[in-house]
């Protein structure tokens, strides 16, 4: 872990920002704030984090329903974000996405998708494109461990694999799929297990040190930005709320919260870069605070901001209006 | 006794594997926790984890699942966590669930009910509140139920559970909480039959599911304006009964269909076509449709205007009236 000053601030911003955007999204929608469901990322920061930080301004990545930490790992402006989670103009989509669909194509953010397992084969589609057009960009699909049960898991790595297809599969394994432990449902042992037959390099990485995440990202963007192999990372995590905002969260047994907060990605970045002194806790604490700001003046703004006018309903569903 | 739509197909669940025990329940979180709706609450705890379990997130595997299950001796109930969530396990359904009993020459019998929370108004967006019902009424081979009351969720979940046939079960998810006075458990119409739920004079709303609640209200509304409309309640998109379509238009000379899915190629362009075939001389108005835009699911601050609702319906009526 060499990095200088600057770089640790950014990571340190980031996290930061996701932290205090899920917190308050969090307290808006138990306050019948937001509408429809909202995936809480708290807890994974530092994948978001670690690996976006890696990728150059023309990769792409491809999300879940879970996207705030991608997106705002990837700079989509914080009043875009709350613009889109209050369905204002503003929003990154206008407010016609909501919260599990934020689309900026101008960041390389292909999109949160709904849909379990959406965005893999899309992610290794654009990376074949680049491939095919002599480009050297990247395609970074994140997913969860319930995702590997679906075919389109299992369709995108062989397309990967048989094509060279520079993707890089980042399973964020986080112990739950909604409320089914990984323990019942991930028969192989692990998602890095899985790669192996299809000939997909595959490391995993505690998803809860950004600096490993950093480095382990570092090494499979490169590989397969240079021999266009596809890759996978699992990076070990654990999502401290519940499936979404409102989940019960009875299945998760007590304690498990509280030991994994233990390892918590702030915390730790925190005790990592004071005790060698490379940042004060001074430093750290302005920063954080100029997140919560930031993220609080996002908030507000957006609750002042416009309405889309319901004529949007009828715009851009096909190139041409009919 | 008061009971929830909800409540009714827990019932009918419970009973139904009560009764049978070959009756088995599985899909993505209905064990432990229930369902994310809680449709199968306490079934794992009553029956077990051999008879109700959860499955990983493989809506394909589920369903096909379920197949090989039914063709030697069980009844498998599964259920797709919400709507959109259905179409990774479209390619089983379409192509296997349909299609074996044809294929065998009617020696597999494929006893599936497939359960879907299906429609909006819930302020979930696209995937979480479709309306792909038509897709599957398309479908030769797979009977569709949509109830629209909770004495029709208990009686047709029981109907579909015991029917030879696989039935794709599409429950009106933002109704899940109507209450209605009844006594579980209930018999309600068989399969094909369409009711009456409001007769009236003046035109007749034709509605399944989401929509029947909905035009009630309309019928109500519509009072005011001196209008008597008649409500039917299709309750079973196939087996389709157009005797009883047919007889209402007879009387009332105005058809208007409503659903909740959109408007174009939908499961209205069918009643339409039904009844221009069989009662076109007793129609004083072209069949009016009105449903979801063509467009995909909107975001919760757009549904509002995106789904039917009294003053659209009221609008048709008008429209109808004034032809
Ligand atoms: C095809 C499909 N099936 C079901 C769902 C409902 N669903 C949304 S998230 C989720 C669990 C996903 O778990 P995991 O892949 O581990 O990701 P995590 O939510 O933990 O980030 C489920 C079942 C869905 N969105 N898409
Ligand atoms: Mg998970």
């Amino acid at each position: 872990m060499i990095e200088d000053r600057d770089t640790l601030l950014g990571l340190w911003q980031r996290m930061t920002r996701i932290r205090r955007f899920e917190e308050r999204a969090s307290t808006d929608k138990e306050a019948d704030l937001l509408e429809g469901y909202i995936h809480n990322y708290s807890g994974q920061e530092a994948i978001a984090t670690g690996i976006i930080t890696q990728l150059r301004a023309d990769d792409w990545i491809t999300s879940t329903y879970r996207n705030h930490g991608h997106s705002i790992a990837r700079d989509v402006p914080l009043e875009a974000m709350t613009g889109e989670l209050l369905g204002r103009t503003t929003g990154v989509c206008g407010g016609k996405g909501g919260s599990m669909h934020a689309v900026d194509q101008d960041l390389g953010m292909i999109g949160g998708m709904g849909i379990v397992a959406g965005g893999m084969p899309i992610a290794a589609g654009a990376a074949l494109a680049a491939r095919r057009r002599g480009q050297d960009r990247v395609a970074v699909t994140f997913f969860g461990d319930g995702a590997v049960h679906q075919g389109a898991f299992h369709e995108s790595m062989t397309f990967a694999a048989l094509f060279n297809c520079p993707v890089i599969f980042v399973c964020e394994n986080n112990l739950y799929a909604e409320t089914t432990a990984v323990d019942y449902h991930l028969i192989a042992g692990s998602v890095i297990a899985m790669a192996e037959p299809y000939g997909v390099h595959a490391t995993q990485v505690d998803g809860m040190d950004v600096f490993a995440v950093r480095d382990a990202a570092e090494q499979l963007i490169a590989r397969a930005r240079y021999t266009g192999r596809p890759a996978l990372l699992e990076a070990m995590t654990y999502r401290y709320g519940g499936q979404y905002e409102g989940d019960t969260q009875t299945y998760k047994p007590p304690q498990e919260v509280a030991q994994w907060r233990a390892r918590d990605p702030l915390l730790t970045f925190r005790r990592r870069v004071t005790e060698p002194g490379l940042l004060t806790h001074g430093d750290l604490d302005e920063v954080a605070e100029r997140s919560r700001v930031e993220v609080a003046d996002a908030f507000a703004a957006a609750a002042l901001a416009p309405w889309p006018d319901p004529s949007v309903l009828l715009t851009d569903v096909y190139t041409e209006i009919s | 006794m008061a009971i929830t739509m909800a409540q009714a197909l827990n019932t009918a669940l419970h009973d139904a594997m009560a009764e049978d025990d070959k009756v088995v329940m599985f899909g993505e979180d209905v064990g432990i926790l229930g369902g994310v709706f809680r449709i199968t609450d306490k079934l794992q705890e009553r029956f077990g984890e051999g008879r109700c379990f959860d499955t990983p997130l493989a809506e394909s595997g589920i369903v096909g699942t379920a197949i090989g299950m039914a063709m030697y001796g069980y009844k498998p109930v599964v259920e797709m966590q919400f709507d959109g969530f259905t179409y990774p396990a479209f390619e089983q359904i379409v192509s296997h669930l349909a299609k074996m009993r044809n294929r065998s020459r009617g020696t597999v019998q494929l006893p599936v009910v497939v359960r879907i929370p299906f429609g909006g108004g819930i302020g979930a967006v696209e995937h979480h509140s479709e309306s792909p019902e038509n897709y599957f009424a398309h479908v030769a081979g797979l009977k569709v139920v949509s109830p629209g009351t909770p004495s029709d969720g208990y009686s047709l979940l029981r109907e579909s559970i015991s029917s030879a046939d696989p039935v794709l079960f599409f429950e009106p998810k933002r109704r899940y909480w109507l209450k209605e006075d009844a006594d579980l458990p209930v018999r309600t119409e068989p399969f094909g039959r369409a009711v009456v739920r409001r007769a009236g004079t003046t035109a007749t709303l034709f509605a399944y599911g989401p929509m029947v609640r909905t035009c009630m209200e309309t019928a109500s509304a519509a009072e005011d304006e001196g209008w008597d409309l008649e409500v039917v309640d299709l309750r079973t998109l196939n087996p389709f009964d157009s005797a009883t379509v047919v007889e209402s238009v007879k009387k009332t000379g105005r058809a208007i269909v409503v659903h909740e899915a959109q408007v174009f190629s939908g499961f209205g362009a069918e009643v339409a076509a039904q009844v221009a075939e069989r009662a076109f001389y007793h129609l004083e108005a072209p069949v009016l449709r009105v449903g979801g835009f063509d467009i995909p699911y909107p975001a919760a601050k757009l549904e509002e205007f995106f789904l039917p609702d009294v003053d659209r319906i009221l609008d048709a009526v008008q429209r109808s009236l004034s032809f």
